[in-house]
């Protein structure tokens, strides 16, 4: 992990300070400055919380839940949120923190940075200001805002969490150690983020400034340790911007195409059915001869299901597995053949990198 | 030599300065860290380590009174045995015996033994608590305190009344408050404090899914002021019910909630409530969604009246109603009760000794007998556990009904004085009255009207509209003269609001055939304030009130009573005369 080693104090972190040194000349001057420093926090807790919404969505079946934290960025109902499941359903329920419920539709989505954005019919509504976020270095204090384990329902205001941010620092998201697409520059908190229903939610300051969305439930499969990650709102917003703006154009497919290194489905051999919906089944349209998926036994018509131990839905989500393997590692497919599932396994061949 | 000495020196004074640069510290930081320290040097006293007598399981608990009650989870004594062993922080290990316990609200009540000026803390108002706030947790987290020194652990109030769906088979969180403070196994039926050193909440649970039974940030505390209701309950040994209306709600259309289902045996339907009446506030709270009014209603015991206010066609109605009981006692009572049942079987789903099991809150339910044959009580102690089929301890019953009723026993010498009495006087609107509660019959006339409850046959509403004085009266002298001679169950309930909204009154509940009487004894005096007669279950009251008190030949007997039922006045009677043979 890298720790960068200068970090830019937020600015509400240096005001507190400047508060905490001048009020504590006496006694008697420490029990305002508690009561200054209390009242702050409660309103901000208050504040986020009008603007964190509940998601109900696909799920909640073996270990998908299907809940999850959003919040809002505009007066007229945009929604950020993690790309995940639980926005898979027909159906998107978002509970507003006053208990208003709402039909959410999925505006766009970037897998790559792990994002979705939804909208509502609804207007006047309390939001964050994406251009008005803030950073925060190691050590600052912060709060965690989610409606993890589904606690609180209707017009009950979603959990919030203490913590300190511990590291900034770079998602190492190689295959093997953390199963996510997103690679950037992340937050690690001390704060229990990862948790089930909390990826969407956001961290802030003890002023109540946005610093990032929390990420989803991440384990470190060499370690099975968890980490408490928050993608920082800088990471995010430009695209969110774009999403709500209408000119955004999912970058997975194009820099996919484009990185050489990437692997493609092409590259085993295997010809898949034009991708013409949004979640386009990963059916097999026929079978390069000669190549590794015939060599194995892969036919037209079968249908892949899971990839390395992965359930993939669609052919964007094959693509995504795909592009995470490296040479030499072994690709497991288990295809669905009629009414029977088919497993097969190849060895991933080296690609000639210009 | 010289050179090296003075170079070590200069090093060491290098060292000392860059240390002390490296951790100066904000003053107003070491403030709040002492100020921290002498809050839970403050806090530490009253809490306890709760260890099984026979080893294997414990938890956690707090003592509320000097007299050595301590309050912990139902989950944590389950299956322990009525004695147990109490470690404070004073390093000394206590004898306790169980006292009461809430399977549903995992409350229970023990009394530690051998002080009578044990360190107690203060319960505070959980209702002031908001989200933010900090939250000391104090407890025995994996049983680590075996020198007794509880762990601390602070965290902030991530959420208030909230609701937890029932775990197992009755365990029900409701209005709890939740914290991000690590609440871990162990940790079960400690203390959660505030900043100034209240006891807010009973840590008793915690999310959990994937990762194990450790914290994850999300523990849940049962609140002080739930505590506070069944509190008496529980100190007086008894296995506490909750409540229901009777009536199930559901969020209609407008997103109100309104009345689904209502039992027409409810006192809320014969108070008027009905299907499609939208609940606008209970117990003096605004109702705005379902999981409000289950939180409301979590927190209450069975029998206690609370106001509610219903609107329908717009218009709103208020009305007060005794809340029914959630369970039929059968399904509370501890399994020793239960047929089929052979006492000591071996449980199947016995947890991993080397794991402390008393503390996963997700598991409550244990299919344990809820007391084994334990190790042999102290001797000195023995006397202070009684079984009685449902009470969890009924030694601690009979202490409190004895000091509940004490106000009837101070009224005189009444010997067995169960023969003819005659009570005879004028009501407050001028008419003449007269009693007369005999051995077989009990009768009035009042002006020229004339009613007679033969005793040997069914309870009626005589005089009609009454709901049942006469049998009221009959009992009141019965519990004068004999009542434990005369009534088939005689014991301490707990306490209540008068009414649902007057002084908190001690109660006693004594049933004679289907006859049912609340007593009700002021908590702050100890004065005798009336009872409540059901003739039958699930009729209306006749409810009577002692106004004032009169001594007829050397005995006290009240002698201005206020006769109200189902909501409405009956009489005054002011009682000129008495007879009693």
């Amino acid at each position: 992990m890298q720790f960068p080693s200068q970090q830019r104090e937020p600015a509400s972190t240096r005001r507190l300070r400047g508060a905490v040194t001048f009020l504590s000349a006496t006694l008697l001057l420490a029990a305002v400055h508690r009561e200054l420093r209390a009242d702050p926090v409660h309103n901000a807790i208050e504040t986020v919380q009008q603007r964190v919404v509940k998601i109900y969505g696909a799920g909640g079946i073996a270990n998908l839940h299907a809940y999850g934290t959003g919040f809002l960025v505009s007066s007229e109902g945009h929604i950020v949120t993690v790309w995940s499941h639980v926005l898979d359903g027909d159906v998107v329920t978002i509970v507003l923190d006053d208990g208003r419920r709402y039909y959410g539709k999925v505006l766009g989505a970037e897998p790559q940075l792990d994002l979705a954005v939804l909208k509502i019919d609804a207007e006047n509504l309390p939001h964050f200001d994406l251009g008005e976020s803030t950073t925060a270095g190691p050590g600052a204090r912060v709060l965690g805002f989610s409606n993890m384990y589904e606690v609180a329902v209707g017009d009950e205001p979603v959990s919030v969490l203490r913590g300190v941010v511990t590291a900034r620092t770079n998602l190492t998201a190689r295959r093997g150690r953390f199963e996510v697409p997103y690679n950037g520059p992340v937050y690690i908190v001390d704060a229990i983020t990862n948790n089930p229903g909390a990826a969407g939610g956001v961290l802030t300051t003890y002023d109540g400034e946005l610093l990032g969305m929390i990420g989803r439930e991440l384990q470190n499969t060499e370690s099975n340790t968890w980490v408490n990650y928050v993608m920082p709102i800088q990471q995010l917003a430009d695209t969110v911007e774009a999403i709500i703006s209408g000119d955004f154009s999912r970058t997975d497919e194009p820099p996919e195409e484009n990185d050489p290194r990437r692997y493609r489905a092409l590259d085993f051999g295997i010809i898949l059915v034009p991708d013409v919906i949004y979640r386009t089944p990963a059916f097999i349209d026929s079978v390069a001869a000669g190549s590794l998926a015939e060599e194995v036994g892969l036919r037209p018509d079968d249908l892949i299901v899971f990839v390395n131990n992965e359930l993939v839905q669609s052919i964007r989500m094959l693509q995504t597995q795909l592009g995470r393997l490296q040479a030499e590692d072994d690709l497991t497919l288990i295809v669905r053949r009629g009414n029977s599932l088919v497993s097969v396994t190849m060895r991933v061949p080296r690609k000639n990198e210009e | 030599m010289i050179n090296r000495l003075r170079f070590a020196c200069t090093a060491l004074f290098l060292l000392a300065t860059a240390g002390r640069a490296a951790f100066a510290a904000d003053p107003a930081v070491l403030e709040e860290q002492a100020r921290r320290v002498e809050l839970i040097e403050r806090i530490s006293p009253a809490v306890v380590a709760i260890f099984a007598a026979g080893g294997g399981g414990g938890g956690s608990g707090v003592l509320i009174s000097a007299d050595g009650y301590a309050v912990t989870n139902f989950h944590v004594v389950q299956g322990m045995g009525p004695f147990m062993k109490c470690g404070l922080n004073d390093r000394v290990v206590y004898d306790a015996v169980v006292a009461g316990v809430d399977p549903t609200g995992d409350l229970a009540v023990i009394k530690l033994l051998g002080r009578d000026d044990f360190p107690t803390a203060p319960l505070g108002d959980s209702d002031t608590v908001r989200v933010g706030d900090s939250a000391y947790a104090l407890g025995n987290p994996f049983l680590l305190a075996t020198d007794f020194q509880p762990t601390v652990t602070f965290g902030m109030v991530s959420g208030v009344h909230r609701y937890q769906f029932p775990a197992g088979t009755f365990l029900e969180y409701t209005d709890c408050i939740q914290v991000d403070t690590s609440i871990n196994p162990g940790n079960s039926g400690g203390p959660l404090f505030n900043e100034a050193g209240e006891v807010i909440g009973i840590n008793g649970r915690i999310s959990i899914e994937k990762r194990g039974r450790v914290n994850v940030g999300a523990g849940y505390a049962i609140s002080s002021n739930q505590v506070k209701n069944f509190l008496d309950h529980l100190k007086s040994g008894r296995i506490v019910d909750h409540a229901t209306l009777g009536a199930t709600v559901t969020t209609n259309a407008d997103g109100a909630v309104a009345v689904a289902n209502i039992l027409e045996q409810s006192e809320a339907y014969r108070r008027g409530l009905r299907a499609g009446d939208e609940i606008v506030s209970f117990a003096g709270r605004p109702i705005r969604s379902v999981n409000q009014f289950k939180n409301i209603l979590g927190i209450y015991p069975k029998g206690w009246k609370l106001p509610l206010t219903y609107r329908r066609d717009g218009e709103k109605t208020d009305i007060v109603v005794r809340l029914r009981a959630l369970h039929r006692a059968a399904e509370l009572m501890p399994q020793r009760d239960r047929p089929g049942q052979p006492p000591g079987e071996p449980n199947p789903e016995e947890p991993d000794p080397d794991e402390p099991d008393e503390g996963d809150p997700e598991q409550p339910e244990s299919t344990a007998p809820m007391i084994p044959a334990g190790p042999q009580p102290p001797e000195e102690y023995a006397h202070m556990y009684v079984q009685r089929q449902g009470f969890m301890n009924y030694y601690f019953n009979e202490l409190e009904r004895d000091r509940a009723v004490s106000a009837i026993a101070g009224l005189g010498d009444y010997g067995q004085l169960t023969g003819l009495w005659e009570l005879s006087g004028h009501t407050a609107d001028g008419r003449e009255f007269q009693f007369k509660l005999g051995g077989e019959t009990a009768a009035v006339k009042i002006g020229d009207d004339v009613a007679i409850q033969p005793l040997e046959s069914d309870p009626s509403d005589a005089p009609p509209g009454s709901g049942g004085l006469l049998i009221a009266m009959h009992s009141m002298k019965m519990m004068i003269a004999d009542p434990e001679g005369y009534f088939s169950e005689y014991y301490y309930v707990g306490s209540e609001p008068l009414d649902g909204v007057g002084e908190r009154v001690d109660v006693v509940l004594t049933t004679r055939g289907q006859v049912t009487t609340r007593w009700y004894f002021s908590q702050s005096d100890g004065r005798w304030l009336g009872f409540d007669t059901a003739v039958t279950e699930d009729a209306d009251e006749c409810e009577v009130r002692i106004e004032s008190l009169r001594e007829f030949d050397g005995r006290t007997l009240p002698d201005r009573l206020a006769v109200r039922h189902a909501g409405e006045p009956f009489a005054t009677f002011v009682i000129e005369s008495a007879v009693l043979q």
